[in-house]
């Protein structure tokens, strides 16, 4: 097994099928304190193939997204376009069927399975669910998926806390491909597990890509891992994306405040560049999502927040091809002739 | 001065052999029920308790049968008996043999304890179970009933229902699960409400699958445990709740004896100074509780993944 990454797969051509279209979305929670703004109008494209990269706080929505992409959660209000084909509004039977080209790989390997199933069951479940194949073929297709996943086919009988972390990841990965998806989401598969493992989990999930021509929505909050590993990525915070555009572009040309104090906090392994980086530290915490700020959701903790932040919302628009950014400095209506000039 | 070692390539073998066998699991695979029969055999007391229930009913399917007398036959030469060889638990004031009677009457309390415990484990796992799965509103409303239901008096209620029904096995059952059914249904609830917000059904739905196949598959399977504790430790609150509910006048009619009805009758003759008669069916009705208890005990400790070794 090897422990180090590779290098990073070659940016794909900038002409794609959209696979998934998300068009204001919301996903409130009512609780007994009041309603939780867990997403608040989010819009964007994944195209067939790509990973897009989704990075934020701990609390800013990134997972309940992706749950609400997946009608895991009822949005409560927009749509998620699949193929054109509606997911929140799609009959019992048509949801099924979507459910086999759109899977998740969770967060906690230790959660994700039943403690009570054999590996076989486990990923036997997805094959009865949607009767793949019965009998001795049901089996040597277990047994291949453990195999693509890294796994050995003899492991078919035994239980989930026979595995480490990584092995329990892998199995979730070989779940999900058992219906032969064209579209995963990952909700954070690496921040359960070992820096070494990490690694090991990425490379499989970017050699299945190759493979199987998967599109990947990846939420990490590691943000060299999510420019490792996405062509496009998208900044969130308190349940709206701040700024959206290719990985290498955000990288080197973050636009976005918050994008801009995100990226200051990767640290950087050369100790003469690391003495000399100067680091923006955002004053506060997250506001609450129950009660977020009016006008712009980072205005309270913006070092540029200006009076029209706490009146607008800011528009999200395209300032220049494939990178975009809600924030009113790069207004020109509001901005006038200060408008920021991007590089 | 050391002597300069010289690293050669001879010296050195690849690491790459070792990863081969990274995968292999060399613990033999223990299944999660096999686990906790493994560690419920290390509890000794449980294993006593379990022991002392096994020989309980084999005697309450045997008993009656092998000392050549009936439950009912009245043999007033043979009245208030001493334990003897002729009878070996003696007999009552009807002179209606003790032993015979005794089993008899196991037959009736072991089948109040585990039908009243079956009927509150269908109840409760289906109302807790929907209670939990649907959340909210319905959970809200669903609980409040139940709670109305366990503020009524109990003694009251089940005097009431033996008024309308009339004493019998059917009346004493039905006294047992009008509210007994409640505990379980909040304990299935709790379990549920837990169990359905768990990644892994996350992922079965994700896959597809409908409430149903949930339920089946996952939710139920992982209840099972806590649900099971819960059944073995209403077996000897239903059969102690008989006993008092007999003990009180409100038991089976005669000629059909169980436990409660036997400590009544002996009541009577407990004043000329025949302690046995009341003694005998008091210490199976013991015996009972504390076999079921202990048993529950070491299954609540078996089941506790926190006691995994």
């Amino acid at each position: 097994m090897k422990l180090t990454l590779r290098e990073a797969p070659a940016k794909k051509d900038k002409k794609q099928d959209t696979l998934l279209q998300v068009r204001n979305l919301k996903k409130y929670f009512h609780t007994s304190g009041g309603t939780v703004k867990a997403v608040s109008d989010v819009t964007f494209d994944i195209k067939v193939g790509e990973t897009l990269g989704i990075v934020g706080e701990s609390g800013c929505g990134k997972s309940t997204m992706g749950r609400t992409i997946l009608r895991l959660y009822d949005a409560t209000e927009g749509e998620v376009l699949f193929e054109d084909k509606n997911v929140h509004k799609a009959s019992t039977r048509e949801l099924k069927k979507l459910r086999r080209d759109m899977q998740m790989i969770f967060q906690d390997p230790y959660a994700s399975l039943n403690p009570r199933m054999t590996i076989g069951e486990i990923i036997g479940e997805a094959i009865d669910l949607h009767k793949l194949a019965s009998g001795a073929k049901r089996k040597a297709r277990i047994q291949e998926l453990l195999t693509l996943v890294g796994l050995k086919p003899e492991h078919i009988n035994r239980f989930p806390h026979e595995f480490s972390g990584g092995q329990r990841q892998r199995i979730g990965i070989a779940r999900a491909l058992a219906v032969e998806p064209k579209f995963i989401v990952c909700d954070e598969p690496i921040s359960a597990l070992d820096v070494s493992i990490q690694a090991q989990v990425i490379n499989l999930l970017s050699d299945l890509q190759d493979k199987m021509e998967l599109t990947y929505l990846f939420i990490a909050h590691d943000l060299s891992m999510v420019k490792h590993i996405s062509d496009r990525v998208a900044v969130m915070y308190l349940g709206k994306i701040a700024e959206l555009s290719e990985s290498e572009e955000l990288y080197a040309n973050p636009l976005h405040p918050y994008t801009e104090a995100l990226l200051s906090a990767i640290p950087i392994p050369d100790p003469e560049v690391e003495r000399k980086r100067q680091r923006i530290v955002l004053k506060g915490d997250v506001p609450s999502p129950m009660n977020p700020p009016s006008g712009c959701h980072f205005r309270t903790r913006c070092p540029y927040a200006m009076e029209s932040c706490t009146k607008i919302d800011p528009v999200w628009q395209e300032v220049k091809p494939d990178h975009f950014v809600a924030c009113h400095l790069y207004n020109k209506d509001i901005m006038g002739a200060d408008v920021r000039k991007i590089r | 001065m050391q002597p300069e070692t010289r690293l050669t390539a001879d010296m050195f073998r690849p690491v790459t052999d070792n990863f081969k066998d990274a995968e292999t699991i060399g613990r033999p695979s223990i299944s999660y029920w096999a686990d906790v029969w493994r560690r419920l055999r290390m509890n000794k007391l449980a294993m006593v308790g379990l022991v002392v229930i096994i020989l309980l009913v084999l005697m309450a399917i045997i008993g009656p049968m092998i000392s050549g007398y009936t439950y009912y036959k009245q043999d007033f030469t043979s009245k208030n008996l001493q334990p003897s060889a002729e009878h070996w638990f003696g007999t009552d004031s009807s002179g209606r043999d003790m032993f015979t009677r005794i089993w008899f009457g196991a037959r009736i309390s072991l089948f109040i304890g585990v039908a009243a415990a079956f009927i509150d484990f269908v109840l409760g796992v289906i109302y807790g179970g929907i209670s939990g799965l649907k959340g909210g509103r319905v959970d809200n409303i669903m609980m409040r009933i139940a709670e109305v239901l366990y503020g009524i008096p109990y003694l009251l209620m089940v005097i009431l229902l033996m008024v309308v029904m009339g004493p019998g096995l059917l009346t004493i059952i039905i006294a047992m699960t009008i509210t007994g059914w409640i505990p379980m249904a909040r304990l299935v609830r709790g379990q549920v409400l837990q169990l359905k917000e768990q990644e892994y059904v996350h992922a079965a739905t994700a896959l597809g699958a409908d409430t149903k196949w949930i339920l089946m598959k996952h939710i139920i399977p992982n209840t099972m445990g806590p649900i099971l504790v819960n059944v073995t430790l209403t077996v000897p609150t239903a059969i102690f709740a008989e006993a008092t509910l007999s003990f009180l006048g409100l038991g089976i009619p005669a000629p059909r004896a169980s436990w409660g009805t036997m400590a009544n009758d002996a009541l009577v003759s407990l004043l000329i100074g025949n302690v046995y008669q009341l003694f005998i069916p008091g210490f199976f009705i013991s015996l009972t509780m504390f076999a079921f208890n202990v048993l529950g005990d070491g299954m609540r400790d078996a089941l506790d993944p926190r006691m995994r070794k």
